[in-house]
């Protein structure tokens, strides 16, 4: 009150938080890391019919250091374990990840001694979507969670 | 040449080194030990009526738990499937391997794929073979501790997993 007739321009008062947690939730740039169906899923999910760009992650970028979202879809495998944990180490802060499917998840019914019994052994998660494979809306469900999850962040803890 | 007849020549050259002998289903196959597996597979080669061009597959079975272990003489065996590209005919030989102390010879000379076919018998079932170039395991990772596809081998065993360098930066990495 008052403090428009000191400036020329009209502006809009908010926190820093609360604007730049706007800019990053509505836009999110996935980095696929398809190993098996729940990949092929995933085509769905960016294509025309659930068009996740309603949602603002539809730039798909197959360079982790171009992405700020991780979707870990399909088995990982002892052998590609390290393999994933260097793609997460390459992608620069702020991140996120969403382990998708029941073998990203759990290892799902690969209970064997080649298969990485969850990605959360190797690698922080933010969401997980259960299904095997999941339907395309889980996964739309799953970046509105991380979108919820980004808005609560604070300045403070900003890496 | 029929099953039948494969299996009157091999026998004709091996006499009594055959150990075992099958026709199942009209699939022909011997088993012999390991010391006669060279001279076998190179008569089977360059035979001119056998004419096995090629070794399609090389596998392992672990016999253990199957009937009684008492019995049984040996435990595992190594399997190869050859075929002959000219003749198209078929021929199984299955090498008797009693335990793990047992070598078999490689032949990776006869057939450069045998490198990688006995690699993974190696890495599966922990047959070593001798003479061969580049031991090491194919499919798992370095680090794996025992052999996955032995029947004492527990199924949700967990095995500790690599460091990203190790895989990425290839420090281990020779091409054989």
């Amino acid at each position: 009150m008052g403090l428009e007739s000191h400036v020329s321009q009209p502006f809009l008062a908010t926190r820093l938080d609360e604007v730049i947690n706007w800019g990053r939730r509505y836009a999110l740039w996935p980095m696929p890391f398809g190993t098996a169906c729940c990949a092929i899923e995933f085509m769905g999910v960016v294509s025309g019919r659930f068009d996740v760009s309603r949602f603002g992650a539809e730039l798909v970028r197959f360079s982790p250091r171009q992405a700020d979202l991780l979707l870990v879809m399909g088995t990982i495998t002892q052998k590609q374990a390290p393999v994933l944990r260097q793609i997460y180490d390459q992608m620069p802060n702020p991140k996120w990840v969403i382990s998708m499917g029941a073998c990203a998840s759990s290892g799902g019914f690969y209970d064997n001694y080649s298969v990485v019994q969850g990605i959360d052994e190797i690698i922080p998660v933010d969401v997980y979507v259960a299904g095997c494979p999941p339907r395309p809306e889980n996964v739309i469900g799953a970046i509105v969670k991380i979108q919820e999850k980004i808005d609560r962040e604070k300045a403070a803890d900003w890496r | 040449m029929n099953q039948t007849d494969i299996l009157a020549r091999v026998k004709e050259k091996l006499g009594s080194r055959v150990l075992a002998e099958y026709l199942f289903r009209d699939q022909a196959a011997i088993t012999i030990a390991p010391e006669h597996l060279r001279d076998l597979l190179t008569f089977l080669r360059d035979d001119g009526e056998l004419g096995f061009d090629w070794l399609m597959d090389v596998g392992g079975v672990d016999y253990l738990g199957y009937g009684d272990d008492d019995e049984r003489e040996w435990r595992f065996e190594v399997v190869y499937q050859m075929y002959s590209m000219q003749k198209n005919h078929r021929f199984r030989v299955k090498v008797a391997v009693r335990d793990e102390s047992v070598a078999v010879p490689s032949v990776w000379d006869l057939w450069n794929i045998a490198n990688w076919e006995e690699r993974e018998v190696w890495d599966m079932f922990g047959i070593r073979f001798t003479g061969h170039p580049n031991l090491r395991r194919i499919l798992c990772h370095d680090e794996f501790v025992g052999h996955a596809l032995r029947k004492d081998y527990p199924i949700n065993k967990r095995q500790k997993l690599s460091a990203p360098s190790e895989i990425i930066l290839c420090e281990k990495s020779e091409y054989a």
